[in-house]
């Protein structure tokens, strides 16, 4: 690309007195634009940023005016990789506004769907973004000479995840059968049922892949930070829950506003989050499984246990590939479950009305990469008056610059190369997607 | 081996994760293909030439338009992937309104943002060998894309309406039972008539069909389906805003003053600024276009 090369200067070592500024322009393997800047003098960061550079694309604006019902399939369009998070997070958000209640049938059919979602994210993430890192390779069509029976089988993972989507939502990226009120049309039991042994598959190629990702070496890294996701009273988190943390925090998604501001800093397209008095706060799989781990079926938990994984309020954000791992194999028995439970036929959907009078709505989901909040004010004709989208990224990303800067100044023996590497690994922890956060990402290491 | 890179322009990733969303293909296809520059997936950044380049994405950046320029000069063919690259995408909306709007509604240090007008297909800039349509593209086609440059084959894809895959596929039209607002007869097919096929309209992810006929197809939609105008002007301006059919069809419904763009004038008008217009995209470096605030 004609841009200008990244600064890294192979091989060079700092020395004592002089900063060093470490730049990677384009980040690989994340989604969206994005870029590091790390600037340091020995082992003191003297500033660090994660620059999110992808342009743009002002979705709560061009909501305005559009009707409701539209909102499902316009947010889906803000992220190709998790756009059943949007989704199910703007129909909840337009329901809670007008005040509809969906049929249980429909509720777990949701689930399922994220089911799908979580799935097809989470693998990618494991095996084709996050594991080269691990592995020592630049993407995955290098790690599958050296891997192949292991690419193979994250393919395939991945595969029977998106089969979920593209049966309920009518395609894998940016599903059409998602409505307010529940689904536009739905598949047969037999068409359901047609997945099981797939989905079976997945559940033992789960456990695989949990203990493939735990024998990798993991740098060192304890966090000692707010950790915030979606509770439910009995279930795992997906589309439903209060907001809690570990320090307390415990409201409605409708209070999340007046408990969390964003504030926009002139290296990011992404607003960051904070929580208010406290500060930098994680969503995702690492926040999800220590806020609900009791409510993980037992045979998650089982495996959880023989890898050595078990809630702790110190974290090691390397080890998140795990813990996506066990989220993997928690989807599949999910799904399988709910196929197994589910009684047909089922109305696709329930009737929805324009409000009566103006009417703002909230809702949270656990989209695979941590909380997803959405507010519409609807007036009565049906149209969005304002809108409002805090995505999973945008509330990681002070974390992840925390994170560098603890791993640059540990690691400030490494030479560029190595040390450019392990700030990306370190970034990748995260799976941040900067196509949502934008409204996310590239690492810059200036050697001055 | 075939050289190959991705890129990403303005755009959610979706159209290249279909690449990656090949899984049964995507090990076999790397045999014959070397992925020189694609971000997604590898951190290997091999310079061009390039023999085949994919974009994803629309220009609404100014660096976004150098960047298209200097992907045309370094590759031999240059394939647009996906409504975005091909048409403007969703973010094409704001072709129809005022961007400075936008960035203050969003931001609240607009300042801080750098942005163009509008967003434009690639094709605005540089001339692209082949197009794959959709919101997101077919896997399938990108497959047939792929595999027909393998052989040395030129690539062809069907330009007939959403209709003619509906009727093949024996779905009962939605239309004509449910009086449901589709944009099958005007919307080119390759999506395998999804929308129908689940009970509800076509959106037009695909955009527009060769000669479509969308005066016929609206008139029917605001008689038959009783949608408003605005409601009609809507269902044109979605995914494929900008593509010149569904433009002016969507203009042609879009009654003024409309309760959405009302608003932008007055406060356009207040801050006393220029009329925005379909004008060539200009640079709207940091804070102009803004008064001093």
């Amino acid at each position: 690309m004609a841009k200008k090369k990244t600064k890294t200067k192979t091989a060079a070592r700092p020395s004592g007195s002089k900063s060093r500024t470490i730049k990677v322009d384009y980040l690989a393997r994340v989604e969206g634009e994005g870029a590091l800047y790390l600037k340091m003098r020995g082992e003191e960061v003297l500033d660090v940023r994660l620059e999110i550079f992808e342009p743009p694309r002002f979705f709560e604006a061009l909501l305005q005016g559009r009707n409701f019902s539209e909102a499902p399939d316009i947010t889906a369009r803000i992220c190709g990789i998790c756009p059943v998070a949007y989704q199910m997070s703007a129909v909840h958000a337009m329901e809670s506004a007008l005040g509809v209640q969906i049929t249980p049938e429909i509720r777990l059919l949701r689930r399922l769907l994220y089911c799908g979602e979580w799935i097809e994210s989470h693998v990618l993430h494991i095996y084709l973004l996050h594991a080269p890192d691990f592995l020592r390779f630049e993407g995955v069509v290098d790690m599958a000479k050296k891997f192949r029976p292991e690419v193979e089988r994250g393919l395939k993972l991945k595969k029977f995840g998106n089969e979920i989507v593209q049966l309920l939502g009518g395609r894998e990226i940016h599903p059409i059968n998602v409505r307010v009120g529940g689904f536009h049309h739905l598949p047969s039991q037999t068409q359901f049922q047609a997945l099981l042994n797939n989905l079976k598959w997945g559940r033992d190629h789960a456990i695989q892949t949990i203990r493939w990702v735990s024998s990798f070496d993991f740098p060192e890294l304890h966090r000692n930070i707010e950790m915030v996701s979606l509770s439910h009273p009995n279930e795992y988190p997906f589309n439903e829950g209060r907001v809690i943390s570990n320090l307390g925090l415990n409201i409605e998604p409708s209070q999340f506003e007046t408990s969390i501001s964003e504030s926009h800093l002139q290296h990011s397209h992404a607003l960051h989050a904070h929580i208010n008095e406290r500060g930098s706060y994680l969503v995702g799989p690492m926040a999800r499984f220590h806020l609900n781990y009791e409510k993980l079926p037992d045979l998650v938990k089982e495996v959880a246990r023989s890898v050595d994984l078990s809630p702790k309020p110190a974290v090691n954000p390397f080890r998140s590939i795990i813990v996506r791992a066990l989220e993997v194999l928690f989807a599949f028995h999910e799904a399988i479950t709910i196929i197994e439970r589910i009684s047909f036929p089922t109305p696709s959907f329930v009737e929805v009305q324009p409000p009566q009078m103006e009417a703002t709505g909230f809702a949270a989901t656990e989209a695979p990469r941590g909380l997803l909040y959405h507010r519409y004010k609807i007036q009565p004709d049906g149209s969005i008056d304002s809108a409002q989208i805090i995505p999973p990224t945008s509330q990681n990303q002070s974390t992840i610059e925390e994170d560098l800067k603890e791993v640059a100044s540990k690691n400030h023996h490494l030479t560029d190369d190595d040390l450019t590497h392990l700030c990306e690994q370190t970034i990748r922890n995260y799976d941040p997607c900067i196509s949502c956060a934008t409204h996310f990402l590239k690492l810059k290491r200036v050697q001055l | 081996m075939l050289k190959l890179a991705v890129w990403k322009f303005s755009s959610c990733d979706g159209c290249q994760l279909s690449l990656l969303d090949c899984e049964d293909e995507l090990l076999l296809i790397t045999e014959k293909i070397q992925i020189a520059y694609f971000l997604e997936a590898s951190r290997r950044k091999m310079k061009g030439p390039y023999d085949l380049s994919l974009i994803e994405g629309s220009v609404t950046t100014s660096e976004e338009r150098e960047r298209a320029l200097s992907i045309r000069k370094n590759s031999l063919l240059v394939v647009t992937i996906g409504a975005c690259a091909t048409a403007g995408g969703i973010q094409a909306l704001r072709n129809f309104s005022q961007v400075n709007q936008y960035i203050s509604q969003v931001y609240p240090r607009p300042e801080f943002i750098e942005t163009l007008k509008e967003s434009l297909p690639i094709s605005h800039f540089i001339p692209v060998d082949y197009e794959l349509r959709g919101c997101p593209i077919s896997k399938r086609q990108l497959l047939q894309l792929i595999s027909s440059l393998l052989v040395g084959k030129r690539p062809s894809f069907p330009t007939e309406s959403v209709c003619a895959e509906c009727k093949r596929k024996g779905n009962i039209c939605v239309m004509v039972a449910h009086q449901t607002p589709c944009l099958g007869p005007v919307t080119q097919c390759g999506c395998d008539a999804l929308c129908p096929t689940y009970r509800r309209g076509c959106y037009g992810c695909f955009g527009p069909k060769e000669t479509p006929n969308t005066s016929s197809l609206a008139q029917w939609l605001n008689q038959e389906s009783h949608l408003s105008p605005k409601e009609i002007s809507h269902l044109f301006r979605s995914y494929n805003a900008t593509s010149t059919s569904f433009q002016k069809e969507s203009e042609r419904w879009n009654v003024k003053p409309s309760e959405i763009y009302e608003k932008d004038k007055k406060e356009e008008d207040k801050e006393g600024k220029n009329k925005g217009g379909q004008g060539r995209p200009k640079d709207l470096k940091k804070g102009s276009g803004k008064k001093e605030d």
